[in-house]
């Protein structure tokens, strides 16, 4: 599922901790959840329900409200369904569905995936991107994006075309980009999920 | 808007980081975790890691080094070097690499980019081409077997249609010669691929890398001009940006 040292060692710079874990108790004794995550949607959904990991992460993110962080496909898991490799359904907090970059209709070609640095543009108060520069480049890798019509938008990138690249909806805070990949405005990000109070 | 990346490219070898030239010669850059570190602290885009004892001598990849890199770096780590099967990649992503770059092993094996790049993603695999010219002709080379007779986009399109995520692009004639990028090279690639190309070997001043990326790369990678030389990939950032091409400016 990709690259979990790397947000670990993340929240250790910012002299917090995270543990790595599929227990169903750390899972419930946490104060904060994190779902990071590269690879496929349907891997991603498939390892969460063999894992039985579904109806708890319901139970801790949505009924006693824990913040939840969700990273790149830890993101696209919150949506509705995701149509890479045929239609997945996913976890369902946001009304949303993740769908592939397509440029074949433009005249300009981009690449697919989207890798690199991009800028996120804010749409609306995000708490976790406090004393962070509007527009701040962060770090990209994906090919799928988030479609949403809620209110939840808190910034949008350019790509062609302007997708979501952030989230924000009551304790779901999710990132298309990776924080743990985009140094101190990224660092900064983590921080501020460490320092939010917690509500449960 | 999408930014172009300025990626610096170093090698592994007897525990140093060094530069080669032309594959051959190695210069000293310095120990790996103090130059991860700077490179950090200045913000570079991207870190690529060759570990080339691993993939010339047959020897097993470094891991207690990577990790050591890994742990100083807040940008994407990409590791190539010596990757020979899917353990070594889940060896190597739990080091802290972000990405793999496989060259020799895809060479013998092409099926191998599906296999990895259904566990871990397209966008973890980068894979590396190296090219020669020989006789006005681009042909694809490998270090332990020499000069193949492979067409190196058409090499490139197969890669993308195996579920290569990028393309790594090295001219072993430019490799650390400071005359400027490959731009027959990367002409050829121009439009061609729909994953992005990092072109590799030959920066020797700021400019070469305005050409390089007008010119059909969608990033950049070098290692003589950040050490051997007055530039800093910044001073590379300005120049692009005044012929205005998108580049992160750091904060």
């Amino acid at each position: 599922m990709g690259n979990l040292r790397s947000v670990q060692k993340a929240f250790e710079k910012v002299g917090s901790n995270a543990v790595i874990s599929n227990d169903m108790s750390v899972i419930q004794n946490a104060s904060k959840i994190v779902l990071p995550g590269v690879g496929s949607f349907r891997d991603g959904m498939k390892h969460l329900k063999e894992l039985n990991l579904i109806a708890l992460l319901n139970e801790e993110v949505l009924e006693k409200k824990k913040p939840f962080l969700g990273i790149c496909l830890g993101m696209q898991l919150v949506a509705s369904k995701s149509y890479e490799n045929g239609i997945t359904e996913g976890l369902d907090w946001i009304d949303s569905e993740v769908v592939k970059f397509d440029f074949k209709a433009l005249e300009k070609q981009f690449k697919v995936p989207h890798v690199g640095w991009n800028n996120a543009k804010y749409k609306k108060e995000n708490i976790l991107f406090r004393d962070i520069t509007d527009s701040s480049d962060f770090y990209f890798v994906h090919s799928y994006y988030f479609k949403t019509q809620e209110d939840v938008i808190s910034s949008i990138t350019d790509y062609g075309f302007d997708f979501v690249s952030s989230v924000n909806k009551d304790n779901i805070y999710a990132f298309q980009f990776h924080p743990e990949k985009s140094q101190g405005v990224g660092l900064k990000i983590i921080e501020n999920f460490v320092n939010l109070e917690n509500i449960c | 808007m999408l930014k172009h990346r300025i990626i610096p490219c170093v090698l592994l070898k007897d525990w140093q980081l060094v530069k080669s030239i032309g594959f051959d010669s190695f210069r000293t850059i310095g120990h790996p975790t103090s130059t991860a570190r700077i490179y950090n602290a200045r913000n570079v885009d991207e870190l690529i890691v060759l570990d080339i004892d691993a993939s010339v001598d047959g020897e097993e990849i470094n891991y207690e080094i990577i990790t050591d890199i890994a742990d100083e770096c807040f940008m994407p780590l990409t590791i190539g070097g010596g990757i020979k099967s899917i353990d070594d990649i889940y060896a190597v992503l739990n080091a802290g690499a972000d990405k793999v770059a496989l060259n020799s092993i895809i060479l013998e094996d092409i099926t191998f980019i599906k296999k990895a790049s259904s566990i871990f993603g397209v966008q973890c695999i980068v894979c590396s081409i190296d090219v020669k010219k020989i006789d006005g002709e681009y042909k694809v080379f490998n270090k332990n077997r020499g000069i193949l007779d492979l067409d190196p986009v058409a090499l490139a399109l197969s890669y993308q249609e195996y579920g290569a995520g990028e393309i790594l692009l090295t001219s072993v004639d430019k490799e650390g010669s400071t005359t400027g990028y490959d731009i027959g090279l990367i002409s050829l690639f121009k439009n061609r691929l729909e994953i992005p190309i990092i072109l590799n070997g030959g920066m020797g001043k700021p400019e070469d890398a305005v050409s390089a990326i007008q010119n059909g790369a969608d990033a950049i990678a070098a290692a003589y001009i950040f050490h051997f030389s007055q530039y800093t990939p910044n001073d590379i950032k300005q120049k692009l940006k005044e012929n205005h091409l998108s580049v992160r400016i750091n904060v």
